[in-house]
């Protein structure tokens, strides 16, 4: 029975589609059998980020709506035999589908996978509620900047109000040389907000532009530094415990961001 | 806050305002008036309930109070009265009106001001950006509250963890209420009508617990250990 992860961080742009490629790559790498999910129906890339776009004929609201069967509209990969991605539709809309068509799909492909990993929409409304309500886990991403962490710490409320089970954290594209400066928030920064388990850290990395550009995730080429970044959280996601690398925590940038004077008592601007 | 003519207090299913039938009508609403005006955020969004307990009142009396609330965009749930006669009155005007609950007496007779606050919510979680709490008493968070979270109280607010967020106590004038955390580092303060942010320049961080209060007309924010009444 496959275990069913969304992706999803609330803001857009932070790498939920190159996150839900290169883990689905990694885990199938490592012989796992696994099926990609783009829910983000109307805005589909997940196709183009793993260089399956010319393959699509059937897609998930075809599938939903009975157009076709579910082995029908999945593709797979290229490259590895054990990965397969059910493309979003790219003609229709988010309310083409609703949660409960995601949970039975979900189920239907819990029967011939190990892992199935959903690519949520950026946002809270339709789409998003699509990609959580059939997950067992969910992984949130967030980049270590203050308005991605806003928006995923609202996630992360969102998915604790749906009693859903604590959701891990990926902090993406960070910058080990900023973190040193103190210019960029560092993981402990992110975390003193957010207070949930990290389960992975993905430096930025100029070969994510340039893989996704050729249709090939990083994560196949485990040299380059985001490859091995994803490839550290596949093997937690199989229950390795693999030790952090140090990005060199600075001196932060919270202090400096909601600090305020302290050595007597002091008068706030106020305004009546 | 000396003015007792009019009482507002959060029951378990919503907010209730009392009149004093003591007091002559007009002067209830023009302190009505007032304390909305005071604690408009407050209201926004609550389901409102007017008790006006035995005072009789007529079709015009009604939408005269109707018009006072209507005016800060509140829309009444229910009215409560005891006499059956204003009952119907208010049932004319189109309100959905109910006589007072048997076991408790109207809220204003219980009296003073402090009856308001001597409830009070403990919320056992750490508030996320877009949650928002609303309570006419205290409010003790045991967690942190986030940037993009919000409390809004009628009294005093605790944080048992960092504040972050926007956090508005005293919400209906009290100038007594304070707000403490063991980390202080809140988006914007508000206590009773005054608001606060903090300095723009880069600063250092809270060293320990702090209390917010207001001193001679403006918030200060002081170590919770100095800060002993």
């Amino acid at each position: 029975m496959a275990n069913v992860i969304t992706i999803t961080s609330g803001k857009g742009g932070v790498g939920k589609t190159t996150a839900t490629a290169n883990l689905g790559t990694a885990l199938a790498q490592r012989g796992c059998k696994v099926a990609v999910v783009d829910a983000d129906i109307g805005l589909r890339n997940l196709d183009v980020v793993m260089g399956l776009e010319n393959r699509i004929v059937y897609d998930l609201v075809d599938v939903v709506e009975g157009q076709c069967r579910l082995r029908q509209a999945l593709i797979k990969d290229k490259r590895l035999p054990e990965l397969y991605l059910l493309p979003a539709a790219q003609t229709r809309d988010k309310n083409a589908v609703d949660p409960k068509d995601m949970i039975k799909l979900c189920d239907q492909l819990r029967e011939d996978f190990d892992f199935v990993l959903i690519d949520s929409p950026a946002g809270i409304e339709q789409g998003y509620k699509n990609a959580v309500a059939p997950a067992d886990q969910v992984i949130v991403i967030t980049t270590p900047e203050v308005s991605a962490v806003r928006d995923a710490d609202r996630i992360i409320g969102l998915l604790e109000s749906a009693e859903k089970r604590s959701p891990r954290l990926v902090i993406n594209r960070l910058k080990p040389s900023m973190v040193k400066r103190g210019d960029m928030m560092d993981t402990a920064d992110v975390l003193e907000i957010l207070a949930i388990e990290l389960l992975g850290i993905v430096p930025e990395d100029d070969s994510i532009v340039v893989s996704a550009n050729r249709g090939e995730p990083v994560a196949l080429n485990g040299k380059t530094r985001a490859g091995m970044a994803f490839q550290n959280i596949a093997r937690r996601l199989l229950g390795d415990e693999v030790p952090f690398p140090e990005f060199g925590d600075g001196p932060g940038l919270l202090g400096r961001l909601w600090g305020f004077v302290r050595s007597k008592p002091i008068d706030f601007k106020a305004r009546n | 806050m000396s003015n007792t003519s009019v009482v507002i207090k959060g029951t378990k299913d919503g907010l209730s305002i009392a009149l004093d039938p003591a007091v002559p009508l007009g002067d209830a609403a023009n302190e009505l008036t007032g304390r909305l005006t005071e604690a408009l955020s407050f209201f926004q969004g609550a389901r409102v309930v007017l008790d006006v307990g035995p005072r009789a009142m007529s079709e015009s009396d009604w939408q005269r109070l109707q018009e006072v609330l209507s005016r800060n965009r509140i829309v009444l749930h229910s009215v409560v009265s005891e006499d059956e006669v204003s009952r119907q009155a208010a049932r004319a005007v189109g309100l959905h009106a109910a006589p007072p609950p048997a076991r408790a007496g109207p809220a204003h007779s219980r009296g003073a001001q402090a009856e308001v606050y001597n409830e009070g919510v403990l919320i056992r979680r750490t508030l996320r950006s877009g949650a928002a709490e609303r309570h006419t008493g205290h409010v003790v968070v045991l967690g942190d509250l986030n940037p993009g979270a919000e409390v809004v109280a009628g009294g005093d607010v605790v944080v048992w963890g960092s504040l972050r967020g926007v956090v508005h106590a005293g919400c209906m004038g009290d100038q007594e209420a304070v707000v403490c955390a063991l980390y202080l580092a809140p988006t914007q303060l508000r206590l009773a009508g005054l608001v606060a942010r903090p300095p723009d320049r880069e600063e250092g961080r809270p060293l320990g617990p702090e209390m917010a209060r207001i001193r001679d007309g403006a918030i200060v924010v002081e170590p919770w250990d100095r800060a002993k009444r």
